[in-house]
């Protein structure tokens, strides 16, 4: 009886201790005793993991390093080939948008057939202003058709083959394009200039032109279809003792950077030589 | 026809290509490097070269083949400037590259003179002036810049189709 009653108490002393050491932890009442149990433990422990994991790096090293070489040479082939659809992707863009902006103008003037072509060469002497297409006979271009952009008239078909065409530029220095001022209606001459500029000449000394006029085909001569935009008027220079002004204008086509233009092919030039005077020899 | 003949037209239709498609694009104010001018010059300065001739009309009608200027005016261009490196090679052979740095100079004005001129006689004048500082003198600084490599590049090519002869 005596053991078992002293068995008891000492379980409810142990049970007492207990709760108590709880209590005191829960409360915060043992934690420099811990920490100066715990700490030296922690470190021990620390410095056995580290140790470990140098070891470990060691023995893995030379694996690892082949297969991050692996990796990095497969992130540069994916990188690689990610930059090249990257330009892709933007050279499509860029052509979908002019070809979208082609689309346009086709819509906006639905009166015209039009042949669209890519230009892939220019004419290599430098004093003629020439560039050549990827369409030609075979596509139904003919000499003489018109060539535009979306921002306006570019030239005209002057020889083609089967599969290609040349196309004089209105920057041309032989390049003449019969024109109206609007909104004077008054009529002029468009030259090309070895520096590819343009200049409009023949305007007469009593027209009423102001930079800002646009200028368009008249379809005069017979060489173009009327009202093709052709650009604006930049400036007039006009002297008391010249029969015609002149004045130079500004396109809105970069003649530099053209890469797809359109060919109106339902339109035929009128060859009006015939119908010129032919002065006779005396 | 012989070999070295031959093997004009495949190099002056590479030449034509490359000329068109991709140096037209690039012009130095409005003048354009004359690549047909090059390869001709640095091939009839080449000692052993006897087909300088045959080059020079495969050039031209290559040349007007693909370009809009007047018939003949590249052909008669280009025969003067071939004209006019085989008489430095005679005179200077002595100074290969000096000889090549001359016929790209003389060469690259004639081309051009014959070239505005022929456009003035079919009815479309250029003025000279504006075309000398617009085009010629440009031209003439692009070839001149790359006679040297392509003098090597020629003399690679000539040397292997006229092989030194071995000494017994």
């Amino acid at each position: 009886m005596n053991t078992t009653t002293s068995r008891s108490l000492q379980t409810i002393v142990f049970v007492f201790i207990a709760v108590g050491l709880i209590a005191l932890a829960l409360g915060g009442y043992l934690a420099p005793l811990s920490r100066i149990v715990l700490n030296p433990i922690i470190a021990a422990q620390t410095w056995i993991s580290q140790r470990y994991q140098a070891v470990q790096e060691l023995v893995n090293a030379p694996q690892d390093t082949a297969r991050l070489r692996q990796e990095i040479l497969q992130l540069r082939d994916e990188n690689s080939q990610l930059q090249a659809q990257i330009i892709e992707l933007r050279q499509q863009l860029a052509e979908t948008s002019v070809l979208s902006a082609l689309v346009d103008f086709a819509r906006a003037n639905p009166e015209n057939r039009y042949q669209a072509a890519a230009v892939i060469a220019r004419d290599p002497s430098p004093f003629l202003n020439y560039v050549i297409i990827n369409r030609g006979s075979d596509n139904g271009l003919r000499r003489g058709m018109p060539v535009v952009t979306q921002q306006g008239l570019i030239g005209r078909v002057d020889a083609v083959t089967a599969g290609a065409a040349r196309v004089m530029l209105i920057t041309d220095p032989a390049s003449s394009v019969n024109v109206r001022l609007e909104p004077g209606r008054d009529a002029a001459v468009l030259h090309g200039q070895i520096t590819g500029d343009l200049s409009l000449e023949m305007i007469p000394q009593d027209a009423d032109v102001q930079a800002g006029d646009l200028v368009l085909t008249s379809g005069l001569g017979g060489g173009y279809p009327q009202n093709i935009l052709i650009g604006q008027v930049t400036g007039v220079r006009s002297r008391e003792q010249d029969i015609f002004k002149s004045a130079s204008i500004q396109t809105m086509v970069d003649f530099d950077q053209i890469e797809i233009v359109l060919v109106i092919t339902n339109f035929r030039p009128i060859d009006i030589l015939p119908l010129l005077p032919v002065e006779e020899a005396p | 026809m012989p070999m070295a003949t031959l093997i004009s037209i495949p190099v002056f239709a590479l030449l034509m290509i490359l000329q068109s498609s991709l140096f037209s694009r690039i012009p130095l104010l409005y003048g354009t490097l004359d690549l047909f001018l090059l390869v001709l010059a640095a091939w009839a300065l080449q000692k052993r070269v006897q087909t300088a001739w045959q080059w020079s009309i495969v050039a031209g009608l290559i040349f007007n083949f693909v370009s809009a200027l007047p018939l003949g005016a590249p052909l008669i261009g280009y025969g003067l400037s071939t004209g006019i490196a085989l008489a430095l090679r005679r005179q200077v052979w002595q100074y290969p590259l000096l000889a090549m740095f001359a016929a790209v100079f003389f060469g690259t004005l004639i081309t051009h003179a014959v070239s505005l001129t022929a456009l003035r006689l079919v009815g479309h004048p250029i003025p000279v002036l504006e075309a000398n500082m617009a085009s010629t003198l440009p031209s003439l600084l692009l070839n001149l810049m790359l006679a040297a490599p392509a003098y090597a590049l020629i003399g690679d090519l000539a040397a292997r189709l006229y092989p030194e002869p071995l000494e017994s």
